[in-house]
Order: structure tokens, then C-alpha cells, then sequence
């Protein structure tokens, strides 16, 4: 478990960090946690000449609030955002997630930005940044340009980033206070991907759903944004038959491959059953906190 | 004797330098001029090597040597052995195909070594490994028992045809067959054993060093019993003779049975020392772990439990499938006959039982020993019929156990084994009632009333730890003997050493065997040193496994001891002028019985060394050595209760309750016998729910990292509530019968019980995943 021969580069600004990127083209690889690209590279499967440490980049770390937008910067551990009274108070479904990632040890390390471009489609930051609306901002030798999470990903690992571009922050529109919100997260052991997982953002009004959005992850080679799931939850109490119907909704549009964590069947299943379980629980938030 | 003695949960000595950082294990090594070697591996599960270029890599910076195969056949380094003989029915020997330490034609197993480089550093070695060109034809694999021995089966060894290395059988067949086919019951089960990977803390290592001035040869290694090493390394590896070969095993983290065996990698870090004249290094990656320890089970069996009308056994027919991987380990053929079948009848009365047991190459990781060896299976196998057999009739499976439990000591099985005690019935009462089993119902009602399974599962185990004697393993085709050595040395100032031949990797050797010591002279356990592990400074023993250093190697330390003390008495009542009969070693202190006349234990000691005033003919010194032969096994037994809950929506099992009640005669030190429960436990629970090991069908191991192999964490246990019954060993004289692997051997079945009760659906295979669980209740609920 020894990665070949790669030259190290440490930049101090974004600005550095593109130009020593453009300057390498295919032979450089950006470093931020480093919880995927290194294990590949110990086992070889991953062989860059260079590698950029973006962990020296101050601009690129931090939580702030901007008007009824929260900006997260991409070398943001998980740790950090468990830690930030801002999210636990605004965005707590952040802090809910980043709690079911891996372990202790790997979120001290481990950043938002890391998971969120890496494209892996097992990483649980990628469906909630989809529900949430979020939207990545990206540096590169040609500028800076803005997708949306929800228009991010193309397939396993290949994503719009193009050649060259890092990821420098995300920003995400605040929910009305009051929303309900879960992501539920099946998982064979502390520290695996999920068999299925679901982020849920919704609002309660007289009882009803006002708002709704659900996104999925680790059932297809991207993150899905369970649109028809969440129109269907709108209006209602979100009684059994309701929570029935999105499940379905959900696992019709999931496309999970046989694993380990079980048979492309079970994951589909799964898929319906913590959909369900996320609205419910979503549900009970928001008529708690109304 | 007080606060130190047998009997006491005395705080382990060892564990301040272990949890301060401070153990030194064989990676901790470091050598003037050491190079550092790195395997090359068959990327492939079966293929002929054409061709091997190290051209490339020997031009690469930093390297030493790049050594292949064909370069060990020329030094004449012998291939790896099987020291167990085991016969087919038939009476032919075991089929055995060549084992080389490196590859030289074929390769059989993804993992298998093929060269190694030697370099100034790792990263050094790894990088020239790369530049290794192995030319490979690749040959058709086969991964699974019942393939590997249909006709037209990829061959794996030209000695073993149909990949069959023995067909062995034990029992009576013509009596069992006739006890079947007048039964009025017949529970028939398929029971798989699913194949595990042991993962040891620390990954195996080992450094190698040549003193070219003496021609001496030292290895450091991660082994169990460095004697045995040393034997094989000399004997039949041709690596040096004894008198220039030293092997030392210090601080090991944990074997669980792998670090039973010599392996490829040892021998060649020693031939290679010699060969390049300095120290070599090798130690594995956790991949390197996965593909080249020893597994662990891997059985494919078919059972017959036939009853009378009265519920009573009358015969027990099983066949079973045993996957040996790609060549024979070292114990490997003794695992699924002698370890295995000769248990079959585990706590219960069963006049008839025959077994036949087909042993069959793959290609995959060799499999051998792992904690509890062929026990585990036979526990599973007969626990999973008795429970099923209770549901077909109707019965409490405690009832129907109870029944049939053996009650009459000693007890003939009809497959090798005389039980010498037990109470079978004193360790279920205790287990039933620890976990309030009469309350069960009721707690069933409440998880159904949140929509959850509840179930409870009832395992009652034996086991057979201190393979002995070593008369009686040596005529089923052992080829050491299984005794221990220990040789006590007091001090001068009356402090002791104790060199003993069993090898401690976490089991507290060096608290527990120090407690004796204290229990018997009166001494503290601070002023005794537990010396182990070097064949430099213990003269010969057999090591740790199979749960044998309590029975076996603290018998042998008693003996030593009882010399001690018996030349101590001579000296002291000559010393005090009184009857050697009166002399009494209590507190630390000689004393003459029925007087006030008493001395130092010290002062004995040093009398001894400065031999001014002796008995007339006696050597000076106190210092005696001990072998000691067990004349039977010891059984550890128990029952074990799993209760779990089930959430039928994902097929997410809980374990809510898990109750041991073991009999493990007496307990030298309560503390550590329960730390072993705890671990086996969690080990068997790691096989029932997790650990499942999957190749494809062209022999990768898919499950080749913590990633995709998913070991038991904390969460996933509850906590365990530990009982003991105690019904003392006859056969050594502390009473001793083992306990390092009776949680892993009672724990599965009773998790599986558990389970298939809650699902009232009575098959489900190892590991019982969510996908399993879910797929069991969904496919019932299809039927219905």
C-alpha cells in the first residue's frame, strides 16, 4: 500500500492552486481530504504526477450566512460543519448527515467539497446538496462559472467539472425556519456507503405539505433528485398511502447495482423504504417545530 | 492466597506497555543494514507461468535482489508441508500437490507469491515490484466445493484427482444408516459454514537476519509457537539446522490460529538474508492479509438427525464438503476430521453417528485453523438440527435438548471422544434464567406491537481444547506432539523467572501464569517475569492454539514449580533442623509447621545460590524444568441465549440479548476468561450477521478490504452478560479446561436460532445480512 513516485505541490490561493493545475493538465489531480484519491493511490489505480494540496488555502475554508444563503467553502471538514452552531440552527439536516458519514477519525479529514466533486455515487453529500438546491462554485484556468448540484452529475466519478477546475464553495438557500427535515441512511456497518439513503426538506402548513424535496443516494451511478416522489407528497398529511406511493416513486426511478450491501432488488427496495421513513420523520419535525 | 492469586481478576500486567504504545512487535525491529522486501502476487486465481523478466527491476534504484521461484528449487529450500496425516476411508494417504514458497510453474490462488524484490526501502520494492514482467497463461478456476469436484472441473494438482485430497470418514455407517431408516423422525438439513478471513490486529511480519561469522540465521516473527517454526524452517524447509537458527516471536497482536503456520513469507526472508548477506524485512498490508492468511471454515455439509418416537436421538449421518483452497496449510487436514467430526455429538446422547468428510482444493486462499478449528462447525451443524427438530416437533428446544443431554460422566461418544465431566443441565438452567427466557413471550408481544420480529435462540456447545494426549494425536497422524515445557528459576533474592513454551498474542499469559506462581510461593506477581517465545530462551514447546496454554502449559508450570518447592522444603529443614514433611511455603515465607520457626523465601533462595550450607549432595541453584503430557482432552461446554429483534422493512437484525453461561472449570483469572468470551462472542456474531468472504467465479476475492468486509463494530453488539457453571477438569490438576474459544464456537447457532425463530422460517445461510433477512421474510410472505 505504497503510492508510485508524484511531485507535491502546496498553493496558497485559488488563483495558485488553477494555474499550477493548468499548468499539468491530466497529470494533476487536486488534493482535499484525500479519503478516496489516496487509497487509490496506495493500490496504484490512481498514478498522478502531481498533486495539489489545497489544504494550505485559507479562501477556500469557512461557514458564513449571506442574506438567506449559507456559503460553505469546499475545504470544510465534516467535523467543522458538525461543529457549526450556524448549520445546527439554519441547515441542521447538514449536521444529521455529516454524523452518518464514515467515522470520527475520517471527518476530521474528509471535506464537503471532496465529496461533493469526487462524483463517487455511494457519498451522501452529493443527494443532499440536491435536495437542498444547492449550488457549487467552480475556478478554473478559464474563469469562474456556477452549476447547480442538481445539474452536477453526468455519471460514476464524471461529473461537469472540466480539466483544471476545483471546486471553491457551495452555496445553499436557507429553509424557511420551521421546515422539517431528515436524511435516513441504511448502512450494513458504521463507516460504509449506504445500501440506500434519502435526504428530505419539507414544510407543513395546516397539517398539509406545502414544500417538498427529496433526493437519493448510492441507488443509481448519481444522485437522484426524486422530483415525482416529492409532487406527490404536496397537499397531503402525508398519511400511509401517500408515504406508500412516494417509496414507489422513488424506487422507480432507482437503478442500484448488486454489492455487498445486498442484491440490486433489496437496494431498490431499500430505496422506497427510507424514502418513506426520511418523509415521515421530516414530517414529525415540522409539525414539531410549528 | 490473597489479592494475586488463581482465582483473583487480577489487572493484566502486560496491558501498561500495549496500551502506552510501548509493546514491541516484530515491525519494531530495526537492523543495521536492513533491506526491505516486497512480494509479487498472481494477479490470477489459476495460470501457468511462462515466463518471469526481473530484468527491469534488478536496473531499478535501491534494489538488492529481485528472486524468483526456480531460484529456491536450486538452493533446495523445501516445499511447504502438511504435519498432519490424515487417510481417506479407503486407507490411501492424503492426495498432496507441491507447495511451493514461491510459484515456479502454476499459480493457483489470487495472492500467490511469485517473486520477491529486496530493496534499500519499501516505497523502493514496491516501486521495482512493478517492473516485474510475469508472462501468465491463464487456466479455467474454480472457487466452490460442489464445482471443484464435478467432472470436468479445472484440475488443480496432478496428485489430487477431481481436486480430492482425502475422502475420510469416521463412525459406524452400517449402524447409523439402520438407526436412520428405522427412525420415527428424520430432521434433514443443507448447513453451509461460511468462510472468514481472521484479521489479526497486527498483520503478519517478519525479519530476517545472517550472521555470516557464525553462520547463524535469526528470524522475528509473528508467530504462535516459534518452536514449531524453528522445527519446520530446519527440518523440512532446509533453512539452517536448529543449533543456527533462532526464532523469536515477540509481541504479537493477536492469531486467532493464523499465526499457527510457517509461511511462504518467512522462509524466504531467511533465505534471502543468507543469500544476500543482510537483514530482510517483510511485513503484509491489510490486502496482503486478506489474500494470504490462512482462512478460516468454508464447509458445504448435508445432515441426518434421526429421533425415536420419544423424541431420543438414535443416529446423527452427515456428509460435508470442506474447502481447503489452493493447497494444504499446515493443520489444515486435521481441522475438518479430527477438530471437526470427532464433536458431532456435541452435548447429547447419539449411539450412532457417521461422518463423512471429502477434503477439496480450490482456488482460493489455503484455509486452516481459525478460533475454535472444526468445533464451530460441528456446534453449528448439531445446534441448528436440534433447534429445527424442535420446531418440527412441536417441542421447547430446551425441553427437547434436556432430553437428550448426556448426564452420566465419563462419556464414550461414538466418534473418538470420553467427555470426563459436565453438567449440561446446570450451565441451560443458568443461562434461562440470566436472560429471563419464561419473559420471552411477553417481550415478543411488545416488538410486534412496533411492528418489529423478535426471536430467541438457544445454543449448547462443546468444545475439545488441550489436544492431548500426544500418544493418542501421534496414531491419528499428528506429526509433533502436543505436551508443553516450563522451567521455573528462582533468583538468588528469591524473585522468578518462568520459561514456558506457550506463546501469549493477547490471551494474559503473563498475569495469569505469574498468579500461579504467586499462589504457590507466596511471592507477588510483580517479582515474577513470564519468559516466552524464543527458542533461545525456552528450550522446546508447542505454542498457543486450540486453547491449550491454561490446561496444558500452566499444568507444566505446576510441575516445575512443585520441584521447586520440593528442593526448597530440603534446604529449608536443613536450614531450620526440622522434618522436610513440616516445612510449609506460605506469604512469601518458609515456615516449620506446628513452630515459630519460619525464614524468608528469599533467604531460601539465596542459600540455594550460595550453596555454603546445603543438604550433604545436593546441587546448588533452584531452577526445574517440566514437560507435561495431558492424558485427554479438557471440554469446555455451555449454552448460550441470543435474543434479536428484527425490523421486518429492511431486514435489519438487532442482537437485544446475549446471555453465556460456560463451564470452563476452574477460572485461574475471572477478568481475563471473560475478556475471551467477549471477543469469541463478538467473533461468532461477526460470522452469524457480517462476515462474509465472496469470490467470483474466476477466483478474485471480492471482499478483500475493511470496505467490502464488513467486521463486527462495537454498535453491532450488546452488551453480554457472562455467567460460568463450574464442574473442575479431571484430567489436569487445576482443574482447567479452556476458554479462549467457546465464544466463537457456541455464538453462531445461537444467533441463526434466534433469528429463524423470529422469521418462523427455519433457513437462512451465514452471514444472515439485511439482503438475507429481508429476501427470507419476503419469500414467506410470497408463499403465504
Amino acid at each position: 500500500m505504497i503510492p508510485g513516485q508524484f511531485v507535491y505541490h502546496r498553493p496558497a490561493s485559488i488563483a495558485e492552486a488553477v494555474a499550477v493545475l493548468a499548468a499539468h493538465g491530466d497529470e494533476a489531480r487536486p488534493l482535499s481530504g484525500g479519503h478516496s484519491l489516496i487509497p487509490m493511490m496506495k493500490l496504484r489505480m490512481a498514478t498522478p504526477e502531481h498533486l495539489v494540496d489545497l489544504a494550505g488555502i485559507s479562501e477556500l475554508k469557512g461557514i458564513s450566512q449571506q442574506g438567506q444563503t449559507i456559503v460553505i467553502g469546499a475545504m470544510t471538514t465534516q467535523a467543522d460543519l458538525i461543529k457549526s452552531d450556524l448549520l445546527a440552527s439554519a441547515l441542521p439536516i447538514i449536521r444529521e448527515t455529516s454524523l452518518q458519514i464514515a467515522d470520527p477519525q475520517i471527518r476530521t479529514k474528509g471535506t464537503i467539497g471532496g465529496n461533493v466533486a469526487n462524483g463517487d455515487p455511494g457519498n451522501d453529500m452529493p443527494g443532499l446538496m440536491q435536495c437542498l438546491g444547492a449550488t457549487y462554485h467552480l475556478s478554473g484556468a478559464s474563469g469562474e462559472r456556477t452549476v447547480a448540484a442538481r445539474d452536477f452529475y453526468q455519471g460514476a466519478y464524471f461529473t461537469s467539472l472540466d480539466v483544471g477546475e476545483i471546486l471553491t464553495s457551495i452555496s445553499i438557500p436557507v429553509p424557511p425556519a420551521g421546515h422539517g427535515y431528515a436524511y435516513e441512511k441504511l448502512k450494513r456497518k458504521i463507516g460504509d456507503y449506504a445500501t440506500a439513503a434519502t435526504a428530505v426538506i419539507l414544510t407543513m402548513a395546516d397539517g398539509k405539505v406545502a414544500t417538498c424535496s427529496i433526493a437519493l443516494t448510492n441507488v443509481s451511478s448519481t444522485p437522484l433528485f426524486a422530483e415525482e416522489a416529492a409532487q406527490l407528497c404536496l397537499g397531503t398529511s402525508l398519511d400511509a398511502a401517500t408515504l406508500k406511493a412516494a417509496g414507489e416513486a422513488a424506487k422507480s426511478i432507482s437503478d442500484p447495482a448488486a454489492d455487498g450491501r445486498g442484491t440490486a432488488e433489496y437496494r431498490r427496495e431499500m430505496a422506497g423504504v427510507v424514502t418513506a421513513r426520511a418523509l415521515a420523520k421530516a414530517a414529525s419535525r415540522a409539525m414539531k417545530g410549528a | 492466597m490473597g489479592v494475586e492469586g488463581i482465582g483473583q481478576s487480577v489487572v493484566r500486567k502486560e496491558d501498561k506497555r500495549f496500551i502506552t504504545g510501548k509493546g514491541k512487535y516484530t515491525d519494531d525491529i530495526k537492523l543495521q543494514g536492513l533491506t526491505q522486501a516486497h512480494f509479487v502476487r498472481s494477479p490470477h486465481a489459476h495460470a501457468r507461468i511462462k515466463s518471469i523478466d526481473t530484468s527491469a527491476a534488478k536496473a531499478m534504484p535501491g534494489v538488492v535482489a529481485v528472486l524468483t521461484g526456480s531460484e529456491l528449487v536450486g538452493d533446495k529450500i523445501g516445499n511447504l508441508i502438511c504435519g498432519w496425516m490424515v487417510h481417506s476411508k479407503d486407507g490411501s494417504p492424503m492426495k498432496m500437490g507441491a507447495f511451493p514458497a514461491m510459484a515456479n510453474e502454476t499459480v493457483r490462488w489470487v495472492g500467490q507469491a511469485v517473486a520477491v524484490v529486496i530493496a534499500e526501502t519499501k516505497n523502493l520494492a514496491r516501486d521495482a515490484a512493478e517492473a516485474v514482467v510475469v508472462d501468465y497463461e491463464e487456466l479455467q478456476a474454480v472457487v466452490d466445493v460442489r464445482e471443484a469436484v464435478k467432472p470436468g472441473a479445472p484440475q488443480l494438482h496432478p496428485e489430487a484427482a477431481n481436486n480430492t485430497i482425502y475422502q475420510w470418514s469416521i463412525g459406524d455407517q452400517s449402524a447409523t444408516d439402520a438407526a436412520i431408516a428405522g427412525a420415527a423422525h428424520v430432521v434433514t438439513m443443507d448447513i453451509m459454514n461460511n468462510r472468514l478471513v481472521p484479521n489479526p490486529m497486527e498483520p503478519r511480519s517478519a525479519v530476517a537476519q545472517y550472521d555470516s561469522a557464525d553462520d547463524h540465521l535469526t528470524l522475528w516473527t509473528t508467530s504462535q509457537n516459534p518452536h514449531v517454526a524453528r522445527l519446520l524452517l530446519s527440518a523440512f524447509y532446509n533453512i539452517a539446522p536448529e543449533n543456527k537458527l533462532r526464532v523469536i516471536a515477540p509481541d504479537v497482536g493477536g492469531g486467532f490460529g493464523a499465526k499457527i503456520y510457517v509461511y511462504p513469507e518467512e522462509i524466504v526472508c531467511l533465505w534471502a538474508a543468507r543469500k544476500i548477506d543482510r537483514p530482510v524485512k517483510w511485513t503484509a498490508d491489510r490486502s496482503e492479509a486478506f489474500l494470504t492468511d490462512a482462512h478460516g471454515r468454508d464447509h458445504v455439509s448435508k445432515a441426518e438427525l434421526a429421533f425415536d418416537a420419544d423424541h431420543k436421538i438414535i443416529g446423527l449421518r452427515v456428509h460435508t464438503y470442506a474447502n481447503f483452497g489452493a493447497y494444504m496449510s499446515l493443520f489444515s487436514s486435521s481441522v475438518p476430521t479430527y477438530l471437526y467430526a470427532t464433536l458431532l455429538s456435541g452435548q447429547y446422547n447419539i449411539p450412532n453417528i457417521y461422518c463423512e468428510v471429502d477434503g477439496v482444493y480450490t482456488n482460493t486462499v489455503p484455509v486452516d485453523a481459525y478460533r475454535g478449528a472444526g468445533r464451530p462447525e460441528a456446534a453449528f451443524l448439531i445446534e441448528r438440527l436440534m433447534e429445527t427438530a424442535a420446531r418440527q416437533f412441536g417441542m421447547s428446544p430446551a425441553d427437547l435438548r434436556r432430553k437428550n443431554f448426556i448426564t452420566q460422566f465419563p462419556h464414550q461418544t461414538p466418534v473418538i471422544m470420553t467427555y470426563d465431566t459436565g453438567d449440561f443441565n446446570a450451565s441451560l438452567d443458568a443461562a434461562m434464567k440470566a436472560i429471563d427466557y419464561a419473559g420471552f413471550p411477553a417481550r415478543k408481544a411488545a416488538s410486534a406491537a412496533k411492528g418489529k420480529l423478535r426471536g430467541i435462540g438457544i445454543s449448547c456447545y462443546i468444545e475439545a481444547c488441550g489436544i492431548a494426549p500426544s500418544k493418542a494425536v501421534g496414531s491419528l497422524g499428528a506429526g509433533v506432539g502436543l505436551w508443553e515445557s516450563a522451567e521455573v528459576r528462582v533468583n538468588p533474592v528469591g524473585t522468578v523467572e518462568v520459561l514456558t513454551g506457550s506463546h501469549s498474542h493477547g490471551q494474559g499469559h503473563e498475569t495469569t501464569f505469574a498468579q500461579l506462581i504467586s499462589t504457590r510461593l507466596g511471592v507477588g506477581i510483580d517479582t515474577v517475569q513470564i519468559i516466552h517465545g524464543d527458542t533461545d530462551k525456552v528450550q522446546f514447546g508447542m505454542g498457543t492454539y486450540g486453547s491449550r496454554s491454561g490446561a496444558v502449559g500452566m499444568s507444566a508450570i505446576l510441575k516445575a514449580v512443585e520441584k521447586v518447592e520440593a528442593k526448597a522444603r530440603k534446604i529449608a529443614a536443613h536450614l531450620m533442623e526440622a522434618a522436610e514433611g513440616d516445612i510449609v511455603i506460605e506469604g512469601g515465607e518458609v515456615k516449620v509447621a506446628g513452630t515459630d520457626k519460619k525464614m524468608p523465601w528469599a533467604l531460601v533462595a539465596l542459600a540455594a545460590y550460595t550453596g555454603h550450607n546445603l543438604p550433604d549432595g545436593m546441587e546448588p541453584g533452584l531452577k526445574e524444568g517440566a514437560f507435561y503430557d495431558p492424558t485427554n482432552f479438557t471440554f469446555p461446554a455451555g449454552s448460550y441465549i441470543a435474543e434479536v429483534e428484527i425490523d421486518p422493512d429492511t431486514g435489519k437484525t438487532t442482537v437485544c440479548n446475549f446471555t453465556a453461561a460456560d463451564d470452563f472449570g476452574n477460572l485461574m483469572n475471572p477478568m481475563i476468561v471473560e475478556g475471551q468470551v467477549h471477543g469469541g462472542i463478538a467473533q461468532g456474531i461477526g460470522q452469524a450477521l457480517l462476515e462474509g468472504t465472496v469470490y467470483t467465479g474466476d477466483g478474485q476475492l471480492l471482499t478483500a478490504s475493511y470496505m467490502d468486509y464488513a467486521m463486527p463494530r462495537a454498535d453491532d453488539l450488546p452488551s453480554f452478560d457472562i455467567h460460568h457453571t463450574c464442574t473442575p477438569c479431571p484430567g489436569n490438576p487445576l482443574g482447567i479446561k479452556g476458554c479462549g474459544e467457546a465464544g466463537a464456537i457456541g455464538s453462531p447457532p445461537a444467533i441463526i436460532n434466534a433469528i429463524t425463530d423470529a422469521l418462523g422460517h427455519n433457513h437462512i445461510e451465514m452471514p444472515a445480512t439485511p439482503d438475507r433477512v429481508w429476501h427470507a421474510i419476503h419469500s414467506r410472505m410470497a408463499a403465504e
